[in-house]
C-alpha cells in the first residue's frame, strides 16, 4: 500500500519537475511581455532532441546538455526578434497564434532534422533503481529533481537579489516607468525569452532518459506546464513550481489509482476546474497597491 | 566637471547644495540645455501636442502649466522618449536627441518623476531607488541612497516595504527619489502634487524648490499652477497642444489672462 502510494509519489514529483520548469518558461515570458508563449513546449523538446543528438555525435554528455540548452535559447531570442517584435502591440489573442505558428513551425523542422522516431537519452548515472521502502526510485529521478531545484534557487537568487533580475521585475509590473529609469525593456524581453527557453529545454534534458523523447512530445508537455502555470497563478514564480509538482501528482496518483488511460486528461480537467473556481491560480495576484 | 561631493554630508538644509544634480551650475553656457523645435504628437489621430517649441537654460526651473489635457504629461513623455513624436526636434545639450531610445535619454541624464508616480508597487522603497540608479556606476549608489533618505525620511522607515503599500504622499517622494537615484542634469516632474494632502503639497513644493536652489535644471509641470509659477524662473501655459503664453514666472502670474483661468483669481 505504502509502497505503491511511494512510487506513485516519485514518478509524481518527477515529471512534475518538469512541468515546473516548463511553468517557470511561461510566466518569465508572461511577465516580461504578458504573451502567454505556447511555443514553450517546443524548448522543452528541443533540449531532449538536441541532447540526443549531440551526444550521439560523439559530444560528451555534459557539453551536449550544454549546447542543447543554449540552442533553445537561441531559438527563443530570434522568435521574440521575428515574431513577436515586429506585431508589438498586437492584441494578445494575435500574438498567441503567433507562438503556436512558431511551434508549429518548430515542431516541423525537428520532425524533418530528426526524423519521426522516438529517441533516448542514456542516464546520467547508471539505471539501477534505489529501493525506498519497497517502492523503486530511479537515479535519473534524483537528477531531475536535484538539478530542478538548482535551477529554481539560481532563479530565485537572480530575480530577488540581482539589478539585472530587479530591472526584469520592474519591467514586467510598469513597463514606461522601467524605460525611465534607463531599463533597455527590449533587452529584458530578450532576455526573457532566452531564461524560459533554457528553462524548457533543461527540463526536456533531464527527463529524456525517462520517459523517452520524439519531435512531438512537446506538445503535451507544453500544455501540462501551461496547466502548471495557471494552476500556481498565471505570473507568479512560486506559484509555477508549486503547481508544477502539483500537476505531476495528481496526475501520477489519478493514472495509478484511477486508470492511465486518464493520465493525459487529469490535467485538463484540472484547468477547467481552476478556471470555473479559482481563476487566479493559488498564488495569483492580490491586489495591494494603492493609488 | 566632476564636482567634488562630500560622502559624509551633513543632514539637508535648504541651504547646502543638494548634490544630486552631476551638472555643475558653472558650466553654464551659452546654449541652452534644453531646446524644443515644433515638436508634435499624436494618439492615434487625435493631436496632443501641436507643435511646442520650448527652452532652458541650464539651472533654470521653467514652470509648464495648463489645464487638464493640455498636453503637459505627454510633452513630458516626449522629452523623455516614452511617447513616440511625429514631428519636430529636441536637442539637448547640442545633442539632437529626438530618435533616441528612453533608456539612452536617461543615460544622457534627463529623468523623469512621472504623472501617478508609478512605482513599482510590489518591489521594495529600497528596490525601487535602486533601480532609479539602474544607469549609475554602482559606488556611488549607496551615497545618493543616503541622501535621499535625508530628503524624504519616511521612506527611510519603510525601506524594506513594497512600494505599493505607501500612502500616495509617499508614492510621490519615492517616484522623486527614484528620479534623483539617476543624477539628473534635467529633472522632469509631472504633476508632484496631484491627489497629495495641502501639508505634503507644501513638503514636496519645498524639496522642489530645494533642488531648484541646489541648482538642478527642472521642468515642472503642474495643475496647481500658482505654486508652480511663484517658484520657477520661467513659465509656459498650454492650451490643447500649444504655448498659448510664456513669460517669467512672476510675469505669468500677473498676467489677468493666466489669473482668471488658472489661478482662479
Amino acid at each position: 500500500m505504502l509502497a505503491q502510494f511511494l512510487q506513485f509519489l516519485f514518478s509524481g514529483i518527477t515529471v512534475g519537475a518538469t512541468y515546473a520548469l516548463a511553468a517557470l518558461g511561461f510566466t518569465l515570458i508572461y511577465n516580461a511581455s504578458n504573451v502567454i508563449n505556447f511555443a514553450q513546449g517546443e524548448f522543452i523538446m528541443l533540449g531532449g532532441m538536441l541532447a540526443v543528438f549531440f551526444a550521439q555525435s560523439g559530444l560528451p554528455l555534459p557539453a551536449a546538455m550544454l549546447l542543447a540548452i543554449l540552442v533553445p535559447a537561441g531559438v527563443g531570442v530570434l522568435i521574440e526578434k521575428l515574431a513577436i517584435e515586429p506585431v508589438k502591440g498586437a492584441e494578445t489573442v494575435s500574438l498567441i497564434i503567433i507562438t503556436i505558428g512558431a511551434s508549429l513551425v518548430i515542431r516541423g523542422l525537428a520532425a524533418v532534422g530528426f526524423g519521426k522516431g522516438t529517441f533516448s537519452l542514456p542516464a546520467f548515472s547508471g539505471e539501477t533503481p534505489i529501493d525506498v521502502l519497497g517502492a523503486t526510485l530511479m537515479p535519473q529521478s534524483l537528477w531531475v529533481l536535484g538539478v530542478t531545484a538548482a535551477a529554481v534557487g539560481a532563479l530565485w537568487y537572480f530575480f530577488n537579489y540581482s539589478l539585472a533580475g530587479k530591472a526584469m521585475l520592474a519591467t514586467a509590473c510598469n513597463r514606461m516607468a522601467a524605460q525611465l529609469v534607463g531599463i533597455d525593456t527590449n533587452g529584458v524581453l530578450f532576455l526573457s525569452f532566452a531564461l524560459s527557453a533554457g528553462m524548457g529545454a533543461l527540463g526536456g534534458i533531464l527527463i529524456a532518459p525517462l520517459t523517452l523523447t520524439a519531435y512531438d512530445v512537446g506538445v503535451m508537455l507544453g500544455l501540462k506546464g501551461f496547466v502548471a502555470a495557471v494552476l500556481g497563478g498565471l505570473g507568479n514564480g512560486l506559484g509555477a513550481v508549486v503547481g508544477g509538482l502539483l500537476v505531476g501528482l495528481i496526475e501520477a496518483l489519478g493514472a495509478g489509482y484511477i486508470s492511465s488511460a486518464y493520465k493525459d486528461a487529469i490535467p485538463f480537467v484540472l484547468i477547467l476546474l481552476i478556471l470555473f473556481f479559482m481563476p487566479r491560480g493559488l498564488f495569483g495576484a492580490r491586489l495591494t497597491e494603492r493609488v | 566637471m566632476e564636482i567634488t561631493l562630500s560622502r559624509s554630508a551633513a543632514p539637508m538644509a535648504p541651504s547646502a547644495p543638494l548634490p544630486f544634480s552631476s551638472d555643475h551650475p558653472a558650466a553654464t553656457g551659452a546654449a541652452p540645455l534644453l531646446r524644443v523645435e515644433g515638436l508634435t504628437s499624436a494618439y492615434g489621430r487625435i493631436q496632443a501636442l501641436k507643435g511646442i517649441s520650448l527652452e532652458l537654460r541650464r539651472g533654470e526651473t521653467v514652470a509648464l502649466v495648463g489645464a487638464n489635457g493640455a498636453g503637459k504629461t505627454t510633452f513630458l513623455r516626449a522629452l523623455s522618449g516614452v511617447q513616440p513624436i511625429s514631428s519636430g526636434r529636441i536637442l539637448f545639450d547640442g545633442e539632437d536627441i529626438s530618435t533616441l531610445r528612453a533608456d539612452k535619454r536617461m543615460r544622457r541624464g534627463i529623468c523623469q518623476s512621472p504623472e501617478g508616480r508609478q512605482v513599482f508597487g510590489p518591489l521594495s522603497i529600497e528596490d525601487n531607488l535602486r533601480l532609479g540608479a539602474y544607469t549609475q556606476p554602482r559606488q556611488q549608489v549607496a551615497g545618493d541612497l543616503e541622501r535621499v533618505y535625508g530628503l524624504f525620511p519616511v521612506l527611510a522607515e519603510k525601506r524594506r516595504m513594497p512600494a505599493g503599500t505607501l500612502s500616495g504622499g509617499q508614492q510621490q517622494m519615492l517616484a522623486i527619489g527614484r528620479a534623483l537615484m539617476g543624477r539628473p542634469r534635467l529633472l522632469l516632474l509631472d504633476e508632484p502634487s496631484m491627489g497629495l494632502a495641502p501639508l505634503l503639497v507644501e513638503e514636496v513644493f519645498a524639496v522642489v524648490k530645494a533642488l531648484k536652489a541646489e541648482g538642478m535644471s527642472i521642468v515642472l509641470a503642474e495643475q496647481n499652477a500658482f505654486a508652480a509659477l511663484a517658484l520657477a524662473d520661467r513659465g509656459y501655459v498650454l492650451e490643447t497642444g500649444t504655448v498659448a503664453l510664456e513669460g517669467s514666472g512672476t510675469e505669468l502670474i500677473g498676467n489677468e489672462q493666466v489669473r482668471s483661468a488658472y489661478l482662479g483669481m
